[in-house]
């Protein structure tokens, strides 16, 4: 019979030192958590740093081309690096259900240590709860995560006329991945995630010296929340081309069948720039050298058409707003 | 076929660039054309095909949309169901979102009833047999297309012998809505897209009284743009031949007769409704189906009579989605659309539903109602 996680995992006493030690101590080996003091002790470069927290709830918890502790590495990551911020320390809570498969944690365990690989951070303290069945879905993570900020000034406020805006690769990957993926959906497909950690091409960004005024990678909401948020941020008009937006034939045909945008898929390994259109040239060529960001694209520029609008131009001459998502994703009745 | 073809060859710049030249070169007068199915309406303001359409062309939203049509006690009744002790309430989409008289399905789940969106009628069985104890209700909505599923769904609880699933019926039916609308006499259509969802199912000869009796011409479309534009050009042509005959541009899945396998099964297990009442239109005469009486320990509303509403409610007055089903009024003519009503607070299901014009105004906007660039 596998071995299972009990509650008594989660109890404080003998066994859950076995399951730090023998799983994640054996996994996430580091010097800083080895020490196993009650708040790890960091030495910091940087007097100007990001700090930042994201829980994980995905449903199901393996999906093609990554897992839930693969995201939670990637998107704390990312959300460090949206910040121009070169990640360096992670903490990790675990809340795991009772009955919960050894095996199925370890192979996350180290996903997240491989991804974690990627970027060189490292997590340096945790915990570990164990519930009664039902209390949670499996298995939820949290990851809080500190960086350096190594580029100043990225915000939300900078959008400027003449800006363009570049996305890093197809959107809507992950979102469709997760939901073909979906047990009432179970549709055939290849169609991988986008997740990845990201802080390596936005690494060669600054060290290639290119302008960057925003950045944001496009989570929940996708695409068209980050443009959204952005032009009602600096009070500005997103045009955008549909025909240079990339999206993969799968998720457009997933798109088709259920009635959603591929816009509004998640992605977790996909991110927006804003940046001056003198930039632009410097940093598809920086970005198309990374697997992660080789489909990177020019998709549109920020202009004063209307105030705090996305517009859509569609390949046949006629424009439409993209309007941000709202409310539950539900599918189409007919 | 590839999918790129399935895809990209229905929405091909040159091919729809070309289609809107040709309607703009022969369309000589007015024409306004209902789209009966909301999937046309959101069609049409996705891909902004008005845009590039001559002002000749007027496109009228239709009664199409199966969550648009429900009356607010059908709603009720749900909720109702759905807040019987020991009960998991299934339906499809975006019908838990739609407002009741006091309350929705969405609201009710997040106080703790067991309420499931499905994406297949039939995930009920699985739901069933995996709660034996408790009773399943699945509240069934849609047009012609979605019935064939509400009966395969019948089909498999009688082989599995299944005694804790219910029905809650209301497929409703096209052309009798279409016919309640144009009988009326005020209603300043001049031709039809029809719904080639429900033709794939009931072939396109259901159409063919209307088109012979109103002189309306009516074109069965696609839900692709180019699907919309080459059936507007057909409509065209034939307002200009003086032609009313029912056209079928889907001729890759309709054809007269439709999947009669389908039908068959649809008859074994259903019947004509004397009456349903339709949101904002009112009593229409056979437009909708229920149970035959032999399968009424399945259905819910025999079953769990004692605990439905009965009282008729009517919209919030400042609400006009009974102008906007009957072709009458668009979206922009209401005064709450996008203030007191959004896809996030809807007082009227025409902003709830995918499917419904309000929300596909609001999702897509439209620029050149909404103003010009500045």
């Amino acid at each position: 019979m596998s071995k299972k996680i009990l509650l008594s995992h989660g109890g404080g006493g003998e066994e859950t030192q076995n399951l730090i030690k023998e799983l994640f101590f054996k996994h996430f080996d580091n010097e800083i958590l080895l020490r196993m003091e009650d708040a790890a002790s960091l030495v910091m470069q940087s007097t100007k740093i990001a700090f930042t927290t994201d829980s994980f709830v995905v449903s199901p918890l393996f999906f093609k081309g990554g897992n839930i502790g693969k995201l939670a590495i990637a998107g704390t990551v990312n959300d460090l690096s949206m910040m121009g911020a070169k990640p360096k320390y992670l903490t990790c809570s675990f809340m795991i259900e009772e009955g919960f498969e050894y095996a199925k944690l370890e192979e996350i365990v180290i996903s997240m240590r491989d991804e974690m690989a990627k970027s060189g951070v490292k997590i340096v303290a945790g915990d570990t709860k164990v519930v009664p069945r039902g209390g949670v879905d499996g298995l939820f993570i949290n990851t809080a995560g500190i960086g350096e900020i190594q580029y100043e000034g990225i915000s939300a406020h900078n959008l400027a006329q003449g800006d363009v805006i570049i996305v890093s690769n197809e959107v809507g990957n992950h979102g469709a991945c997760i939901l073909a993926t979906r047990e009432e959906i179970e549709l055939e497909s290849d169609l991988q995630t986008d997740c990845a950690s990201l802080w390596k091409p936005v690494e060669a960004l600054i060290n290639a010296g290119v302008k960057i005024h925003a950045l944001r990678d496009a989570t929940r909401g996708g695409l068209s929340a980050v443009l959204n948020e952005w032009a009602e941020t600096s009070k500005v008009c997103i045009e955008v081309d549909e025909a240079k937006i990339p999206v993969a034939q799968e998720v457009k045909g997933v798109c088709e069948l259920l009635g959603f945008e591929p816009y509004e898929f998640a992605n977790e390994g996909t991110m927006v720039i804003c940046l001056p259109q003198s930039e632009a040239k410097k940093a598809l060529d920086v970005l198309q050298k990374f697997p992660e960001t080789a489909k990177c694209a020019l998709i549109g520029k920020v202009t004063t058409a209307f105030t705090c609008k996305v517009v859509l131009h569609t390949p046949w001459g006629s424009e439409r707003f993209l309007e941000p998502p709202k409310g539950e994703l539900l599918p189409r009745i007919c | 076929m590839s999918e790129v073809d399935l895809i990209e060859g229905f929405r091909d710049p040159e091919h729809m660039k070309a289609l809107a030249a040709l309607i703009k070169k022969e369309c000589k007068s007015k024409i306004n054309i209902m789209e009966v199915c909301g999937g046309h309406t959101h069609t049409i303001m996705k891909f902004g095909l008005s845009q590039i359409l001559p002002e000749l062309i007027e496109f009228v939203h239709g009664p199409g949309c199966p969550v648009c049509i429900m009356p607010k006690e059908r709603i009720d009744h749900a909720i109702a169901l759905a807040s019987m002790p020991n009960t998991i309430l299934a339906t499809l989409g975006d019908m838990i979102r739609v407002p009741g008289s006091k309350t929705s399905l969405q609201k009710l789940r997040a106080e703790g009833k067991d309420i499931r969106s499905l994406y297949s009628p039939l995930d009920v069985i699985k739901i069933a047999q995996e709660n034996p104890d408790k009773n399943v209700v699945f509240f069934a909505i849609g047009f012609e297309t979605t019935t064939p599923m509400s009966a395969v769904l019948m089909q498999h609880a009688i082989e599995n012998k299944l005694t804790n699933v219910f029905f809650h019926i209301n497929h409703v039916t096209v052309p009798e809505a279409v016919e309640a609308i144009m009988s009326r006499g005020d209603a300043l259509i001049d031709a039809f897209l029809g719904p080639s969802h429900v033709s794939v199912i009931t072939g396109y000869k259901i159409y063919e009284p209307i088109a012979e009796k109103y002189h309306t011409p009516i074109v069965v479309a696609g839900f692709e743009p180019t699907d919309v534009m080459e059936s507007v050009l057909r409509i065209v042509r034939q307002v200009n031949e003086g032609q009313s005959v029912v056209d079928n541009e889907y001729a890759r899945a309709v054809s007269r007769e439709g999947n009669l396998k389908a039908q068959a099964l649809v008859n074994t297990y259903f019947e004509k409704r004397s009456h349903f009442r339709w949101r904002g239109i009112g009593d229409i005469p056979n437009s909708a189906l229920k149970l035959k009486a032999e399968y009424a320990a399945y259905d819910a509303e025999i079953v769990f009579d004692d605990v439905l509403p009965k009282t008729e409610l009517n919209d919030h007055k400042m609400c006009i989605c009974g102008d906007i089903l009957k072709g009458r009024a668009k979206p922009f003519d209401c005064k709450v659309f996008g203030k007191a009503c959004t896809p996030t607070n809807p007082m009227g299901s025409c902003m709830v539903s995918s499917e419904g014009a309000c929300s596909a105004y609001f999702k897509y906007g439209n620029l050149n109602l909404k103003g010009a660039r500045a």
